[in-house]
Order: structure tokens, then C-alpha cells, then sequence
């Protein structure tokens, strides 16, 4: 790039950090034979009955715009889903949007609250995504750091110690990427008394719900006094396996959902209309579909996780999405010194968890969202690995 | 039987898997290898598992030669055993591999293997047609076998994710 072209580049966008997965995306994949346990998404196909589903409203010719809110019938269906699942009553007309994934319901939801300067508590370690986009939006990001004892699970007084006069808003992400914590209903109840006691706004990403192993899922809105100060973000990526459909939604309050509505107006006109269509055939008649899955990495997670353990890296029992969060200071490396060894001598991708934030230090991710085989064959490499250290 | 719902857990493993490890299965169900192979132990003796076989896609063998035929079956059921006595007479012959009492427009479903489309049409027109209950076949010989038990052949199976993503 020229001098004179770089500076067109806004200062906002000039500060933004390169994500650091980049780099490492770069060097696996030039390699061959590699095992990849370093992608955030499902290894299944999207049921076909949701395919097919799309398909035909491609048949029939239904390629022109939505409404803006999206598909009034699919709206419907994310409100009925919403009720029946996790106990949560939104209006399909006026209290429920569907995006471009859910990646465009947080940034929405961001640019639709922040003013210049406001702070916005993000949770690490965290998906890439949150302070970035908190930037983009005009605020600024606040990090707490949550702690691998306490298996990562964000505790009341940790907002305490950095939410401000400016702060606005809170980012919870439970089951969380890239630890897999999942908040219980105790959990999040005593995270809502300080969000009440300090007059904040939840973003509550969701995106993993359907994916939780142990206990009783609890929504943040269904917490008592919560769904007015909270806007859930969620989508069909993740639990319908559905990635590259970049379908998502958002459920709020009225006058929240009304503001996000006008810049999702404006930017964007409406979601893939037939990414729209095989969303509603996911939730009229994929749960089956979802609880299959469901079964299947809870039984790769136990495998994963409790070999982990066997051969010398420490590992809690995350309770959702499909990740394990491994600490690795037994080896005296850095996280990223870790997977870049690992790669280039094993052929093994995890992702450092640095990326998520520095209390991700010492630790890597590791998604067992692959076949049972690629998971034995890890282990065998991570093993020898870890004996030649 | 009434199974438990580790039991279950391991009935559903093993029936897409049955060469998976035991220290594997063990692990995935949260048992020990003991009490893992203490259920399975008990699932073999009830017949709850029947068998661990193995899908073999015999097109790319060189040299195989065999045909397979769905036969539709129409008999005539006899007082006090119904259709069953039929069915063993039908099922006890080495070369069928399967029988199933249908619903609809016939009533057994008989899967048969041979060598030959001969041999086969032999079995019909000696074995199964001059049995007194049977009152008409029709035979249907399979062209490709797209699907079996579940698994699909020949099923590319590239992972098209991305190496790394967020």
C-alpha cells in the first residue's frame, strides 16, 4: 500500500489488532496431514431435511428481499423456540430480529447502545470478536479476567472491580468460547444483582446453548428482572450446525430491538432470504437433529477431555460447546509457543490461548468437533509430543 | 429389557462402532474399562447384541462376482403359526439374508445373495416357489447399493471446514 492510500485507513480500524488466529490459520494450512482441533465449528453437515428445505424455496422462487425484521413465519418460529426451550416470551413482531449470523447480532447490538467513550465489560478469556467490535462501535472495551481455578466462571466481584461511571453494558458468553464454562442459574443470578446494582446492559450471546452436557441450561433473560436489560444473541451456527448459512437472531426489549432494527435497516436490508427458509424447517423439525449431535460430542468431550488428563495436560470438564481449554504450564511454554511446536513437529492445530485474551496464557484450545479417529490420532501425537519435551 | 441409560449409551456406540476400544468407550461413557466390559458382558449374553459385523462394500474386490435380490413374497399363513412357520422354512436356506414380514401388498420380504443372476433365479424357481404356503414372487435384483444399514458408500467424506476459525 502507498503512503497515500494507508492513510485513508481510519484510525479506528489503523488500531484494531490483526486477530491472532490469522497468523496460525496461515501456517496450518500450508501444511499437509494436519489434524486440526483449532476450528470454532461443527464437523457435521447441516441436516438434510434443512438443506432440502432450502432447496425447494429455491424451486419455488422465493429469491427476492424479506422484511427487514426477517420472515415474519420464521420469527414466529424463533419466538415459539424460545418459549418452549429456555422459558423466554419475545413478540415475533417487534421483539425478535434475524441477522447475518450472530457475529451481526453483537454488532448491532454494540453500535445500537454504545455513545463515544462508553465501556463495555468483555469476559476473557473471549471470543476474538467482542472488544474489536466494541472499538468499531465508538467505546471502549474493559477486560475481566476470569481465572482457570475457579474454571473460568465470571464472578460478581470481578465486575466490581472494573465497571465505571461510563460503563454501559456487560458481554456474557456462556457456554463460553474458548473455555467451554457454562454459568449455571446460581452463577447468573449473582451476576444480575450486580448488573441491577449498577444499572448495566447485558449482551448475552448464546450462540452455544443448545450445546450443553451436564446441567439444565439457564437463559440470561429468564433470570429475575433480567429480559429488560438484556439483549440475547444467538443463532443457528452452532447447535443446528448451520455455520456458513450466516443465519443468526436477536431477542429484546422493544425499544432496544427497534434501534437495532434501524441500522440493520440501512446496512444490511435483510438476511439471506433462503438461509431464512431452511431455518425455519431447523426449528419446526430439527430438534432430533440437535439432540444427536448433542449426544455425539458429549461423548467425544468425555473421551477428549479425560485423555487430556491421562496424558498430562490439565483439563476441567467444561459443561458446553464443544472445546476444551487445557492448561499447559506444565510444559514451561507459552501458549503459543506450544501450538506452534506442536504444529510444525506433530501436525497438530490448537489455537493459543493468548488469542482470547492474556488469561488465556498458558492455556490452548482444542475443539473435538472431529471425528473420533482425528481424536485418538491427536491424543497418540499430543502424547509423543509431550514425552519429548 | 429395561436398559440403563449408560447402557443405552453403550448400545448406540457400539452399534455403529463395534471395533471401538475399550478404554475409548470407557472414557466416552465415563465408566471404568470394568464396568464397561461388565455391560457389555450382559448385553451379549441377553442377545441385546446379537452380532459385531462389518459392512463390506464387495464391488471393489476384484474378482467378486454376486448379485442380490429383494424377493416379495406372497403365502398364504397357516392356522396356529401364521406366517412364521413359512418364514423359518424361507429363512433356514443358507444363501437368504434376510426375511421381514411386511405390511401391504405382500407379505414377506425376502433378501437373497448368489453368485449369479442363474443361481438366484434357481433358488426362486426350486426353493421358494414350490413351497405349498407360497402363492406368487416377485424378484427385484439390486443395481448399486447407494446406502446400507446407515452408512453410505463411497461417501466423500473430506472435511470442507477451515483449518482454523474463531
Amino acid at each position: 500500500m502507498t503512503r497515500a492510500t494507508k492513510t485513508y485507513v481510519s484510525e479506528t480500524v489503523s488500531r484494531l489488532k490483526p486477530s491472532g488466529i490469522r497468523r496460525f490459520f496461515d501456517l496450518a494450512a500450508s501444511m499437509e496431514g494436519v489434524i486440526s482441533l483449532g476450528v470454532g465449528e461443527p464437523d457435521f453437515v447441516t441436516a438434510w431435511s434443512v438443506r432440502e428445505a432450502c432447496i425447494l424455496s429455491l424451486e419455488q422462487g422465493y429469491t427476492s428481499y424479506t422484511a427487514n425484521a426477517g420472515l415474519l413465519a420464521l420469527r414466529q418460529e424463533i419466538s415459539a423456540y424460545l418459549s418452549r426451550k429456555f422459558g423466554l416470551s419475545y413478540r415475533p413482531d417487534g421483539e425478535v430480529l434475524v441477522t447475518v449470523g450472530a457475529s451481526q447480532a453483537l454488532d448491532l447490538a454494540l453500535r445500537a447502545i454504545v455513545n463515544p467513550r462508553d465501556e463495555v465489560i468483555v469476559v476473557e478469556p473471549s471470543f476474538v470478536s467482542y472488544s474489536p467490535l466494541v472499538a468499531l462501535a465508538g467505546g471502549v472495551p474493559i477486560s475481566v479476567r476470569t481465572n482457570g481455578a475457579d474454571h473460568f466462571k465470571l464472578r460478581p466481584q470481578q465486575i466490581e472491580e472494573v465497571v465505571s461511571p461510563r460503563t454501559k453494558a456487560l458481554i456474557l458468553c456462556s457456554p463460553n468460547n474458548p473455555t467451554g464454562t457454562v454459568l449455571n442459574q446460581e452463577d447468573l443470578a449473582a451476576i444480575a444483582r450486580i448488573v441491577e446494582k449498577h444499572d448495566l446492559l447485558v449482551i448475552s450471546d448464546e450462540i452455544y446453548a443448545e450445546l450443553t452436557y451436564d446441567e439444565p441450561y439457564t437463559s440470561f433473560p429468564a433470570v429475575e428482572g433480567m429480559r429488560e436489560r438484556t439483549i440475547l444473541v444467538s443463532g443457528f451456527s452452532k447447535g443446528f450446525a448451520m455455520t456458513g448459512w450466516r443465519l443468526g437472531f436477536v431477542a429484546a426489549p422493544e425499544e432496544l430491538l427497534q434501534a437495532m432494527l434501524k441500522i440493520h435497516q440501512y446496512a444490511m436490508m435483510c438476511a439471506p432470504t433462503m438461509a431464512q427458509y431452511g431455518a425455519i424447517e431447523a426449528l419446526k423439525n430439527g430438534e432430533h437433529d440437535v439432540d444427536e449431535m448433542r449426544k455425539s460430542y458429549r461423548r467425544r468431550r468425555n473421551y477428549f477431555v479425560q485423555s487430556l488428563n491421562d496424558i498430562g495436560l490439565h483439563c476441567h470438564l467444561p459443561g458446553g460447546a464443544f472445546y476444551a481449554f487445557p492448561s499447559i504450564a506444565s510444559t514451561g511454554m507459552t501458549s503459543e509457543q506450544f501450538a506452534e511446536r506442536l504444529l510444525l513437529e506433530e501436525k497438530v492445530a490448537v489455537v493459543p490461548g493468548s488469542v482470547f485474551g492474556d488469561s488465556g496464557e498458558g492455556y490452548v484450545r482444542c475443539s473435538y468437533a472431529s471425528s473420533l479417529e482425528q481424536l485418538q490420532e491427536a491424543i497418540k501425537r499430543m502424547k509423543r509430543f509431550l514425552s519429548r519435551i | 429389557m429395561k436398559l440403563t441409560e449408560k447402557e443405552l449409551e453403550i448400545v448406540e456406540i457400539v452399534e455403529k462402532n463395534g471395533r471401538i476400544p475399550l478404554d475409548t468407550l470407557a472414557k466416552m461413557t465415563s465408566l471404568t474399562v470394568e464396568e464397561v466390559e461388565a455391560i457389555l458382558q450382559k448385553l451379549e449374553e441377553t442377545k441385546v447384541i446379537v452380532q459385531y459385523a462389518t459392512i463390506v462394500d464387495w464391488r471393489k474386490i476384484d474378482g467378486h462376482e454376486g448379485v442380490t435380490a429383494m424377493i416379495d413374497v406372497k403365502v398364504t399363513p397357516k392356522r396356529g403359526v401364521g406366517f412364521d412357520e413359512v418364514a423359518e422354512r424361507i429363512y433356514r436356506f443358507p444363501e437368504v439374508k434376510s426375511v421381514y414380514l411386511m405390511s401391504g401388498a405382500y407379505d414377506l420380504s425376502v433378501v437373497i445373495e448368489g453368485r449369479s443372476m442363474a443361481e438366484v433365479a434357481h433358488f426362486v424357481s426350486e426353493k421358494l416357489s414350490t413351497l405349498d404356503s407360497v402363492i406368487s414372487t416377485t424378484t427385484h435384483f439390486i443395481l448399486k447399493k447407494y446406502k446400507h444399514d446407515g452408512t453410505v458408500f463411497d461417501q466423500g467424506d473430506q472435511d470442507r471446514r477451515i483449518v482454523v476459525a474463531p
